[in-house]
């Protein structure tokens, strides 16, 4: 036994209280610290919080951060996003290896670095982009991927790449980070000034059945994608039986190509902070969390200093701003790498400490939720949202977007265009005047809501931005006519086969024989009937699957299958007779006679061609 | 049935249940069979395999997990929710490495017994051939992971059941596989043949060792009725352990 592990982990369990709810906590500080969570630290963490030691095993498997061999000194995660290899992310991982003598997934043989790919990180508007530990390094190419190694070598200090800073937020001292904002148009909700406290004193000079009212004549929605009203969510988990109740923030942005709430993280933290404590007001909670996605490790200490902040002015803690018994306080969880924890059940099972799964439903989780309580899921833009219905009055945010979409929705634009970045606009936008602000016009396709949204083409382009049309939780790629769209739609598989959580078999299997069916077209090997094949493989995976993540994987495939046909019946063999031709009989011999060292008889080449 | 009695539709036949009963639950007792691999009496409902999807008022849902409800309309028999069905098992015939022919379980086993029942011929899938391991460490059972359809089935009943924890998850996506409770093997674990996780796979994934083949062909379990004709018989309210 490993005394100094067991003593550390010891520890690092005590100051959790030996709380297995802390799970995530304990497993993230105990592979910060020792680069991995050996099978040694799972008996240990099993053993101190008193839960099987499968249990342990099966969080640590299960989140991409974690791991249980040892990883580098210094993790380099290259972002595998579709926008980041469209600029050359290949090349750069190749420019890694060979500088670093060692292939993506591999760590060096001095224990020093390890080399691995990762999904979208949220700087799709800087790709290529990689994570080194949790410093962010952008606009990368294969000279800078080269010189960061150098670097590294020597100083072994990812800090020392940040060349310069960021512009806002990012070049504050504590957060010290290369990203860029990149904030484009600027709109009335979201990036509107507001002075402390304006949203919550209005709030809470209100009872919290009219602040709920408000919230729904406002008619806000969910801007996380799925669109459900936020007053009704708000009023199920207030009416919900429980003294106690959770308020909880989903900063779990990992859909590809979303990065709208990193830039709200950055610029508007207080506007959220707001926003739950008057979601807590409402229901009647006292605590909210805020579930940080690994990727955003950087943002940390900046937003625990605005929360500190925030308890010292009197707007988080005992008595919030004043008013006698609503006391509301604020506490960042941390995830560890898994887009699955987006979804809100799932997000709630990691808070819990345990394997990111998604939950059964009913019951919902404004019934039984965190912990069993009722609880409120909202995306971080929502609590934006409804913080400035409550600063400005329902009816102004009402007017603002279209009937059935009210306010603004912020866009993370990405891909085939001149100007990447976040944009606020008001609902109702026609998608072509948003490619011309972006400078997308030459679009050949753009994925509207990322991969589990849809790929639409130019016949969609006067379509409107709203929930009713083009729904998105804020992912905008642009793809010019240069690109190929069933590479993305492999991508894009690719994506899902790696983030589903396996739990349900249409997911965990349906999204792995999906993508070899693609892949077999996209190699000139495909037939006819192998899209009626994608067609039914599709339906059933969305009506089958369990959570959103398996209802909306086939859309890519889906969506292209019916406004992109060209891309696939192009690529089909011709086929002569109803036969198999995509069938090489030949390559399914081929193992066959390499054993007995003879061609078939029957299938010879000669007699094949007489 | 008291005046809380919930009456709701099948396939447009009425259907009584109690308050808290889950459709699957309530159909069962209505000698109604609605097709489901991870889902055994006793243990709590886990909606993993997706075979029992039914149709709730036109959305589909896990008949298992969804509770029933007033005047709900429920679609179960319909040709669309049989491919759905047949597709999901042929998947999972796809997703491991199963061999009927020789396999200790044929004629016991649910996931074969499913197929025949679903009318599956050859999968239409390709066969994925994954590479899994075998854990023979135990004295008395084994778990075959080649056969596994990560119904849980086995982790619910040592849980709930037997009260111990021999088994759990590890990994995600397709890499998702069962584990013994320890980093060396089953026979770390308090694992015993006797175990109601043991009886409670569906498969043959988590057995016993020497007992193969011993019911001959001709007597086992589905060699002449289809999986699910005990509860369309109204016969029983199914458990599909021995």
């Amino acid at each position: 036994m490993d005394e100094t592990l067991k003593k550390a982990v010891e520890e690092i369990c005590q100051a959790r209280g030996n709380d297995a709810g802390a799970m995530m906590d304990i497993v993230r500080q105990v592979q910060a610290r020792f680069r991995g969570v050996s099978e040694e630290a799972i008996d240990l963490i099993a053993a101190q919080c008193h839960v099987p030691r499968v249990d342990v095993a099966g969080v640590v498997s299960f989140y991409a951060f974690l791991s249980t061999a040892s990883k580098g000194q210094v993790v380099i995660r290259l972002c595998d996003d579709v926008i980041d290899r469209m600029y050359g992310a290949v090349a750069i991982a190749e420019a890694f290896s060979h500088e670093l003598g060692i292939e993506m997934g591999q760590t060096t043989p001095d224990g020093k670095i390890t080399l691995e790919w990762a999904p979208c990180m949220g700087l799709s508007d800087q790709a290529p982009a990689a994570l080194v530990n949790d410093v962010p390094v952008t606009h990368l190419s294969t000279d800078k991927a080269r010189h960061l190694i150098q670097s590294l070598r020597r100083y072994m200090d990812p800090s020392r790449l940040v060349e310069r800073l960021g512009d806002g937020n990012n070049a504050h001292e504590l957060v010290g980070a290369m990203v860029m904002n990149n904030v484009r148009k600027v709109g009335p909700v979201i990036f509107a000034p507001l002075g402390p406290g304006e949203a919550m004193k209005k709030a809470l000079a209100m009872s919290p059945a009219e602040v709920i009212r408000d919230v729904k004549t406002a008619r806000l929605r969910g801007r996380g994608g799925a669109g459900f009203p936020t007053g009704i969510k708000w009023e199920f988990t207030r009416a919900a039986a429980g003294s106690k109740k959770y308020v909880l923030c989903n900063a779990d942005e990992g859909e590809p190509g979303t990065f709208k709430d990193r830039v709200i993280l950055t610029e508007q933290p207080d506007l959220l902070a707001e926003g739950m404590a008057i979601a807590g007001y409402a229901i009647g909670a006292d605590e909210g969390i805020l579930y940080l996605r690994a990727e955003y490790a950087y943002l940390r200490r900046f937003l625990e200093q605005v929360l500190q902040r925030r308890r010292e002015a009197g707007l988080l803690g005992k008595d919030v701003c004043g008013k006698k018994g609503f006391n509301f306080d604020i506490r960042i969880q941390m995830g560890a790498g898994a887009y699955i924890c987006g979804e809100e059940t799932s997000l709630i099972s990691s808070c819990e400490g345990t394997r990111g799964d998604p939950k059964n439903r009913p019951p919902f989780p404004a019934q039984k939720g965190y912990r069993g309580c009722p609880t409120v899921v909202n995306n971080v833009e929502t609590f934006c949202c409804a913080a400035r219905v409550l600063e400005k009055g329902a009816g102004w945010f009402a007017q603002l977007g279209s009937p059935g979409s009210a306010g603004t929705k912020l866009l993370s634009i990405s891909g085939d265009c001149l100007r990447p970045g976040v944009y606020e606009v008001e609902f109702g936008i026609k998608l072509t005047e948003v490619l011309r602000m972006a400078g997308g016009q030459e679009a050949q396709a753009v994925v509207v809501g990322g991969p589990s949204g849809q790929i639409v083409s130019a016949a969609d382009f006067e379509r409107p931005i709203c929930y009713d049309h083009l729904a998105t939780g804020g992912s905008l790629m642009i793809f010019g006519p240069q690109r190929d769209v069933l590479e993305i739609v492999e991508h894009f598989l690719d994506f899902f086969i790696e983030e589903s959580c396996g739990y349900c078999t249409p997911c965990r299997v349906g999204n792995v024989l999906m993508k070899e069916r693609v892949a077999r077209i996209r190699s000139g090997k495909g037939e006819l009937a192998d899209l009626g094949y994608l067609e039914r493989l599709g339906q059933t995976i969305k009506t089958a699957s369990r959570c959103g993540l398996g209802q909306t994987s086939p859309n890519p495939m889906l969506s292209t299958l019916r406004k992109f046909r060209s891309a696939y019946d192009s690529r089909l063999v011709q086929q002569a007779g109803p036969f198999q031709s995509a069938f090489d009989i030949q390559a399914a011999l081929a193992q066959a006679k390499e054993v007995q060292g003879r061609a078939s008889v029957l299938f010879s080449g000669e007699r094949h061609h007489r | 049935m008291s005046d809380k009695t919930i009456t709701f539709t099948i396939d447009e036949v009425e259907v009584k249940a109690r308050p808290g009963q889950t459709i699957m639950e309530a159909a069962d007792e209505a000698a109604i069979y609605i097709p489901r691999l991870c889902s055994l009496k006793g243990l709590s409902p886990f909606g993993a395999c997706r075979v029992c999807t039914v149709l709730v008022n036109g959305r589909p849902q896990s008949s298992c997990t969804q509770p029933a409800a007033p005047g709900i309309v429920v679609e179960n028999a319909s040709e669309r929710l049989h491919d759905i069905r047949q597709d999901i098992v042929e998947m999972l015939f796809v997703e491991g490495n199963h061999f009927c022919m020789f396999c200790e379980k044929s004629g016991n086993c649910e996931l074969q017994a499913m197929g025949y029942r679903l009318g599956m011929m050859e999968p239409k899938y390709p066969r994925l051939w994954p590479r899994r391991e075998l854990d023979a460490s135990h004295p008395d059972i084994f778990i075959d992971r080649d056969r596994c359809i990560l119904c849980a089935r086995c982790i619910r009943a040592s849980r709930e059941q037997d009260g111990k924890h021999i088994l759990g998850f590890l990994g995600r996506g397709p890499h998702k596989r069962v584990t013994p409770d320890s980093s060396d093997g089953l026979v770390q674990t308090d694992a015993a043949v006797a175990d109601a996780a043991v009886a409670a796979c569906p498969v043959g994934s988590l057995m016993r060792k020497r007992v193969g083949f011993g019911i001959p062909i001709g007597q086992r379990k589905y060699d002449h009725r289809p999986i699910g004709s005990d509860i369309e018989s109204g016969a029983e309210v199914p458990d599909e352990r021995k």
